[in-house]
């Protein structure tokens, strides 16, 4: 009795190393998909819906920030009614109506005529329950869709909302850097050269720290001198663009980013 | 007790997946525009005799680093009267707020000193990132006073070699044709001067007429075509003894000669009979072979900087155009295919690039190519010009132009040019009678 628990224990163990080891890769093949289905239709349809559950789970420690967000959320209130309506699947479309009818409850059309008007307090909660509810409904479906493996796709969701920018957001971070890197015009083009450096914001977008991630790695090979050359110019750049221009909301998401360098493109035209 | 365990698991995963979740951003572009750099006069010693201090090398010297850097394109000086830190303190430890208030991103700082023993002078300069507010790199070099010049041009590539990635090109001398005299009874000496036009010295008197002169790679040598008794022969000229040497015993003309990499061999044309081919001479055995034996002429060869490969020009298709050949002569393959007539192909020093000549309905035109053909650039567009020739870094093409001449013959002009790269930094190079067929030789330093 008890080697047999023993080993059943030890296979266990066996099992939790395997799949702890092994699986965040399969999850990254599979998030590659989902994150282009499902994430993109919301970025091109309004690119505040992600943000709504990310709001939701800061909401219990900070007020000050709920209520700015509140006041933004609160206009594009017609867009929670399309937003279930694009991501049901026919396998549990009655729930999501019955979703739908819960929420339908504060989102009247007086609400909406009512807008900017003195009920802004009831208001305030509402556009937060539905934000809540349409998560749960993705979640939902999700699960639905995924049935062999309900748990990591929602655990996946919440990385997708947490880790990535926007198109807009990355692009407007682009741009800037763009203007302050100088790029070393000497740099040998026909090789793979790339410089990764970490930052660290404050919420106002200045910079905390910049380091360079795999100097050590790179310092013993050949090319050195124009990895170097590389390194310091992208140090350059980043602490020119200091304080950086950052998005207004999502603090946790940007608050380190990689940067990678690579003049490559450039170099060859 | 199962579901436990699955939970666990999925917090493992759940942890390990967080881990990974780092915003990413790649940054594949950016300026190409000159980089501010802040040239800081030197700060002489004050124990250096009076002798020296009358030289006044201090802002002579940067004036001197200003002047090249400016002139590559990449840099854009700042004014020295914007600078608010003296020389002396800037050198030692600069302030560098400010320097970043005059948007300056680099800064330049020196120091003219003596040596504790001989006598010499020490010229020390430090390169300092304003922005990220750290030393760059530091250098001394010795010398006697008369050669500031010389120092000057090595602190410059060492400062553009730091901040650009590939070697410099400015303590190098060029070779010409000086061209003067009437159209009809034009005088043409060889003459060499430094990379910036300064120091004009002239190496044969103008007796016969010589033509296109190329450095060799260890810079005492020179190749070039003279008119000797009117026998058009290659030669071979040692710039420091002044000696000549006519090059291989061939019954007929030579003409356009280039060194091989590394020096050894000298490749030129042979014309017999109405027909050129390609050859090689060995400088120190005189064993000549012959690479193209082929019909139509062959001339115009370039070596790559590696040696392996040949790049020249033929009209065995009918109209001239631009070939490759491994060194050996075989495979041979034509890599112009644009139209017009294409000439005088050189290999970059950097290996990825042929610059050359291209007539197009009666415009000449410098451009460059990969040496597989591909991706065919014109950087310029004129009357006439040719004989492009690489700065030692491949970053910078000099050629010569010519200005068309009025009806009696006179007001042509021929000047020295030179481009770089991007197309857009062409700049006109003093010198003090006309010239023609200029050759950028290697960096002199790096010998």
């Amino acid at each position: 009795m008890q080697k047999s628990l023993r080993t059943s224990f030890i296979a266990h163990f066996i099992i939790i190393l395997i799949s702890s080891l092994s699986l965040p890769f399969l999850m990254g093949k599979v998030q590659a998909p989902l994150v282009i289905s499902v994430d993109l239709v919301q970025i091109g349809d309004k690119t505040n819906i992600p943000y709504a559950p990310k709001v939701s789970d800061g909401e219990k420690t900070d007020k000050k920030i709920k209520e700015r967000v509140v006041t933004e959320q609160a206009p594009p209130k017609i867009v929670p009614k399309e937003k279930p309506d694009a991501v049901p699947m026919p396998d549990n479309i009655k729930q999501i109506k019955e979703l739908l009818e819960k929420r339908q409850n504060p989102v009247k059309v007086e609400d909406l005529t009512k807008q900017t008007s003195e009920f802004e307090k009831k208001e305030i909660f509402d556009p937060n329950k539905i934000s809540a509810l349409i998560d749960k409904s993705k979640k939902d479906t999700a699960e639905a869709n995924n049935k062999t493996s309900a748990e990591a796709t929602q655990s996946q969701q919440k990385n997708v909302i947490t880790s990535k920018l926007t198109i807009t957001q990355e692009d407007a971070i682009k741009a800037q850097i763009f203007k302050c890197w100088n790029i070393p015009i000497g740099l040998p083009y026909n090789e793979n050269l790339t410089v990764r450096i970490k930052i660290k914001l404050n919420p106002d977008g200045s910079l905390i720290s910049s380091e360079i991630l795999d100097q050590g790695s790179r310092s013993a090979k050949s090319g050195q001198n124009s990895y170097k050359v590389l390194a310091e110019s992208a140090l350059r750049a980043v602490k020119l663009c200091n304080p950086l221009k950052v998005p207004s909301t999502g603090y946790e998401k940007w608050k380190e980013m990689q940067l990678n360098f690579d003049a490559k493109e450039m170099l060859k035209g | 007790m199962k579901y436990k365990i699955f939970k666990i698991l999925i917090l493992c995963l759940f942890i390990t997946n967080k881990s990974f979740a780092v915003v990413s951003v790649d940054i594949t572009r950016g300026n190409l525009d000159p980089l501010p750099i802040a040239i800081s006069d030197f700060y002489l010693d004050s124990k250096l005799s009076d002798n020296i201090k009358k030289l006044q090398l201090e802002s002579k010297i940067s004036e001197l680093i200003k002047n090249n850097l400016s002139k590559s394109g990449l840099f854009f000086s700042l004014e020295k009267k914007s600078f608010i830190q003296l020389p002396e303190v800037a050198h030692n430890k600069p302030r560098f707020e400010d320097w970043a208030f005059i948007k300056a991103q680099v800064l330049v700082t020196g120091k003219i000193s003596l040596e504790k023993e001989g006598g010499r002078l020490r010229v020390e300069f430090k390169l300092w990132d304003v922005v990220s507010a750290t030393e760059l790199s530091a250098l001394a070099f010795y010398t006697a006073p008369e050669n500031w010049r010389r120092i000057s041009h090595m602190i410059s590539d060492k400062i553009y070699e730091r901040l650009t990635g590939e070697k410099g090109y400015f303590d190098s001398r060029i070779i010409y044709v000086s061209e003067t005299g009437p159209k009809v009874d034009r005088k043409k000496r060889l003459a060499v001067m430094d990379q910036d036009g300064y120091g004009v010295k002239y190496l044969t008197l103008g007796n016969e007429l010589v033509l296109t002169p190329r450095f060799s790679p260890t810079n005492q040598h020179v190749t070039y075509m003279s008119y000797f008794k009117n026998l058009p022969r290659v030669y071979l000229l040692n710039i420091e003894t002044g000696l000549q040497d006519l090059v291989g015993d061939f019954p007929g003309m030579t003409f356009a000669p280039r060194f091989s990499p590394d020096g050894k061999k000298i490749i030129m044309s042979f014309a017999q009979e109405g027909n050129s081919d390609i050859y090689t001479m060995d400088i120190k055995t005189r064993v000549v072979e012959r690479l193209t034996d082929h019909p139509s002429i062959d001339t115009s060869p370039s070596y790559s900087p590696e040696g392996s490969y040949i790049c020249f020009n033929s009209d065995r298709s009918g109209t001239q155009q631009i070939y490759t050949m491994r060194s050996d002569g075989t495979n041979v393959k034509r890599i112009s295919f644009g139209e017009g007539l294409y000439g005088t192909p050189v290999w970059s020093p950097r290996g990825d690039l042929i610059a050359f000549t291209k007539l197009y309905k009666n415009k000449f035109y410098i451009g460059v190519m990969r040496s597989d053909g591909s991706g065919e650039r014109l950087l310029t567009e004129n009357f006439y010009q040719e004989a492009p020739s690489w700065s030692p870094n491949g970053r910078v093409l000099i050629f010569y132009r010519e200005t068309p001449s009025d009806n009696s013959g006179r007001g042509a002009s021929a000047k020295l040019w030179s481009i770089d790269l991007t197309g857009y930094n062409e700049r006109l190079i003093q010198t003090p009678t006309d010239a023609s067929d200029p050759s950028w030789s290697g960096l002199l330093s790096s010998k």
